[in-house]
C-alpha cells in the first residue's frame, strides 16, 4: 500500500533535505538509490519507514572506527591537530586539554602555530584557563622545533598527553603541507608511534570543500579522526557523511560552542537524526 | 576529484551543445541538469540554484534561442550572464563619509576572517592615502585584542583598545570620539565572531550600530561556507542591515558558491575578496571570474 505513496515528490523532498545539509550530490545519490532498493526489497513499506531507513544508512556511513582514543600504555600519547584556517583548532585543543585533565591526566600543549598573529597568546590563555603547561617559542620560529621541544618536555615532565597546535593552512598550499609532515616526523623520531592521533578539524559550516580538505590532509599526514566544530549554529555538517562514505575517516568529537566544556564525543545516530530535525 | 570531473562534464556538455546545429528543448534541459549539478557541487544554495535554473530555462527554451544559428553559444551565454548578473557588478569601494571619520564595522561568524580582514582593509585604505584607526571591539575571544595589535604594528597603523572589560559599544563610541583628535579619518571596528542565532550578541551589534552609525557594515564570509551561507547572511542582513560582503579564503580550491548565495539573498554587493593570510592579500571582487569559478570553468 505504502509503495504508491512514496512518490517522486517525497523523494525530491528528501533530496532537498540532504543537499541542504551539505551531504553533497554524489552521496545524496547513493542514499536515494539505497531508498529505491529498499522499496524494491520491501525494507521500506510506507513513507514513515523512510527516515528511520535513511538514519540507519547514514549512521552506517559514519560509524566505522569512531570512538575516543585510548591512551598509550607508555606515555606520552601525542595528539597532532591540523586543519584549514579558522575552523577551531586552538579552541578544540583548549577543550581537549580540559577533557584529559578532568580525566586525571597530566597534559601539555604545544604552540606550534608560530605564524598567525597572537596564536601563541591565544593558546597560552587556554592553557591558563584549563591549568596545563604550554610549550612555546617566539612568533615566527620553526614549528617543528617547537614540536621537538614539546616532546622532550612531555617526556621529562612525565606528561600523559601532549597536544600539538598547528597553524591553519589551506590544503592546497604544498609548502605548508610539507611543514606538517615535518612536525609529524619530528614527533615520530622522538616517540615511536607518535603522533598517536592526528585530528583533522572541520568546520560544520563548510560545504563540499571539506571533502577536498579531508583528502589533501590525509594524503599528507595520517588523519586518524575528524573533529566537527561549530555544530551549535544552524549548519548541519552533512559533508562528514560524504567524507565517511568516500574516505572512511571517522569523526571523533564535535564542538558545540566556544566554552571549555563545549566538546562532545561524536554520536553517529544522534547526528543522523539531527540532519532531519527541523523538517 | 568530484569537482574536476563535474567541470569536465560541463565542458563536454557545452561542447556537445556547440556541436549541434539545432537544439531541442530536451537538449537544453539535459545541459541545464549538468549546470545544476555543477552549481550544487560548488556549494551554491539549493534554493538559489532552483530559482536560477528556472530563470535560465525560461530564457533558453524560447524560440529565439532554439532557432538561432548558434543555439549552444546562446545557452552558454545565458548561463554566464545570469550568473554574473546575480553576482552584481564590481563595487570594491568603501563609501567615504563627507565628514570624517568614516566608520566601518566588520561582522560575521567565528573564524570567518574578520580580524585579518580588518588589517588588510586598513592597509588597503592607507595605501590610498587614508589614515585608518583599527578598533579592538572583540572582548571575548582569547587574545583577539593582541591579534589586532600585532597586525597594527606590522602595518604601522594605530589600534584603539580599552581592554576586555569595557562593553564593545562603549569602545566603539570612544574610538569615534578619539579618532579626530588622533587625526584619523577612517575607523575600522573589529567585532567578535558570533552565531546569527545568538540574540544577545546580535543585540550587541545593533547597539553599536545605533550608537556610532557606521557608514559601512560589512559581512565577512568564508568562501568555503556551504548551504548555511544564506541563513547566516539573511540573519545578519535582517537583524542588522549590512552594506556589503567580503569573501575570504579564496586562495584555496573552494569553488565559492557561497558568494552567489549570499549575494542572491541579501542583494548586497561583494566588495572584496581575501586571497591569503598576508596583509596585502585583499583584492577587488570580480563577478565574472567568480561566475566561471563557480561553474568550474
Ligand atoms: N560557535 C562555535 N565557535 C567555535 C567553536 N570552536 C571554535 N569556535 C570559534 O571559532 C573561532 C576560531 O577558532 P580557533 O580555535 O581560533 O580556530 P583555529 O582553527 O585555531 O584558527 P587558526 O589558527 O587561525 O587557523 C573562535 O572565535 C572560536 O571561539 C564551536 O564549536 N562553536
Ligand atoms: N588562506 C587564507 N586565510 C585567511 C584569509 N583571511 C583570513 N585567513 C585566516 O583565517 C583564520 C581566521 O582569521 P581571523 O581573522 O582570526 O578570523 P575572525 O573572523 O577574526 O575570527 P574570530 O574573531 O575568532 O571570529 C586565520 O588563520 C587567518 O590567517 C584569506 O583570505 N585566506
Ligand atoms: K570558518
Ligand atoms: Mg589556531
Ligand atoms: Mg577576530
Amino acid at each position: 500500500v505504502g509503495y504508491a505513496k512514496i512518490d517522486d515528490e517525497l523523494l525530491d523532498d528528501l533530496e532537498a533535505v540532504l543537499l541542504s545539509a551539505d551531504v553533497g550530490v554524489p552521496t545524496t545519490s547513493v542514499l536515494l538509490n539505497d531508498i529505491r532498493k529498499g522499496i524494491k526489497g520491501k525494507e521500506i513499506n510506507s513513507p514513515d519507514d523512510l527516515r528511520p531507513f535513511l538514519r540507519t544508512k547514514i549512521s552506517d556511513m559514519l560509524q566505522n572506527g569512531s570512538g575516543v582514543l585510548t591512551l598509550t600504555e607508555q606515555p606520552p600519547t601525542v595528539i597532532l591537530v591540523v586543519g584549514v584556517n579558522g575552523v577551531g583548532k586552538t579552541t578544540t585543543i583548549g577543550k581537549l586539554a580540559n577533557y584529559y585533565r578532568q580525566e586525571g591526566h597530566n597534559v601539555i600543549v604545544a604552540a606550534a602555530d608560530t605564524f598567525r598573529a597572537a596564536a601563541i597568546d591565544q593558546l597560552e590563555i587556554w592553557g591558563n584557563r584549563v591549568g596545563v603547561d604550554v610549550i612555546k617559542h617566539s612568533e615566527g620560529s620553526d614549528p617543528a622545533a617547537v614540536a621537538f621541544d614539546a616532546v622532550q618536555a612531555a617526556k621529562a615532565r612525565k606528561a600523559d598527553v601532549l597536544i600539538i597546535d598547528t597553524a591553519g593552512r589551506l590544503h592546497t598550499k604544498t609548502n605548508l603541507m610539507e611543514e606538517l609532515k615535518k612536525i609529524s616526523r619530528v614527533a615520530n623520531r622522538e616517540i615511536p608511534g607518535a603522533p598517536h592521533e592526528t585530528l583533522l578539524v572541520l568546520d560544520a559550516t563548510t560545504g563540499q570543500n571539506a571533502i577536498s580538505q579531508a583528502k589533501f590532509f590525509s594524503d599528507t599526514v595520517f588523519v586518524s579522526g575528524v573533529v566537527l566544530t561549530k555544530l551549535d549554529g544552524t549548519a548541519k555538517g552533512g559533508v562528514i557523511v560524504a567524507i565517511g562514505n568516500e574516505l572512511g575517516i571517522p569523526v571523533k568529537w564535535v564542538g558545540v560552542g566556544e566554552g571549555v566544556n563545549d566538546l562532545r564525543p561524536f554520536a553517529a545516530a544522534e547526528f543522523a537524526a539531527a540532519l532531519f530535525a527541523d523538517k | 576529484m568530484v569537482f574536476e570531473s563535474l567541470a569536465d562534464k560541463l565542458q563536454q556538455t557545452f561542447k556537445k551543445l556547440r556541436g549541434r546545429g539545432k537544439l531541442s528543448e530536451g537538449d537544453v534541459a539535459d545541459a541545464l541538469k549538468e549546470v545544476r549539478l555543477a552549481l550544487l557541487e560548488a556549494d551554491v544554495n539549493f534554493k538559489v540554484v532552483k530559482d536560477l535554473i528556472a530563470k535560465i530555462k525560461e530564457r533558453a527554451i524560447g524560440q529565439e534561442v532554439l532557432e538561432s544559428l548558434t543555439p549552444a553559444q546562446h545557452v552558454i551565454k545565458i548561463v554566464n550572464e545570469e550568473l554574473a548578473n546575480l553576482m552584481g557588478g564590481t563595487q570594491s569601494r568603501i563609501v567615504i563619509a563627507s565628514k570624517p571619520p568614516t566608520v566601518v564595522m566588520l561582522v560575521g561568524l567565528q573564524g570567518a576572517g574578520k580580524t585579518t580582514t580588518a588589517g588588510k582593509l586598513a592597509n588597503h585604505l592607507k595605501r590610498q592615502g587614508k589614515r585608518p584607526l583599527l578598533v579592538a571591539g572583540d572582548i571575548y575571544r582569547p587574545a583577539a585584542i593582541k591579534q589586532l595589535q600585532v597586525l597594527g604594528e606590522q602595518l604601522d597603523i594605530p589600534v584603539f583598545t580599552l581592554g576586555d572589560k569595557e562593553r564593545p559599544v562603549d569602545i566603539a563610541k570612544k574610538a569615534v570620539e578619539q579618532a579626530l583628535s588622533m587625526a584619523r579619518d577612517i575607523i575600522i571596528i573589529d567585532t567578535a565572531g558570533r552565531l546569527h542565532i545568538n540574540e544577545e550578541l546580535m543585540q550587541e551589534l545593533k547597539s553599536i550600530k545605533q550608537t556610532v552609525r557606521p557608514h559601512e557594515i560589512l559581512l565577512v564570509v568564508d568562501a568555503m561556507t556551504g548551504q548555511d551561507a544564506v541563513t547566516v547572511a539573511e540573519a545578519f542582513n535582517n537583524d542588522l542591515g549590512i552594506d556589503g560582503i567580503i569573501l575570504t579564503k579564496l586562495d584555496g580550491d573552494a569553488r565559492g558558491g557561497a558568494a552567489l548565495s549570499v549575494k542572491a539573498v541579501t542583494g548586497k554587493p561583494i566588495k572584496f575578496a581575501g586571497m591569503g593570510e598576508k596583509l596585502d592579500a585583499l583584492e577587488p571582487f570580480h563577478p565574472d571570474r567568480m561566475a566561471s569559478r563557480i561553474l568550474g570553468m
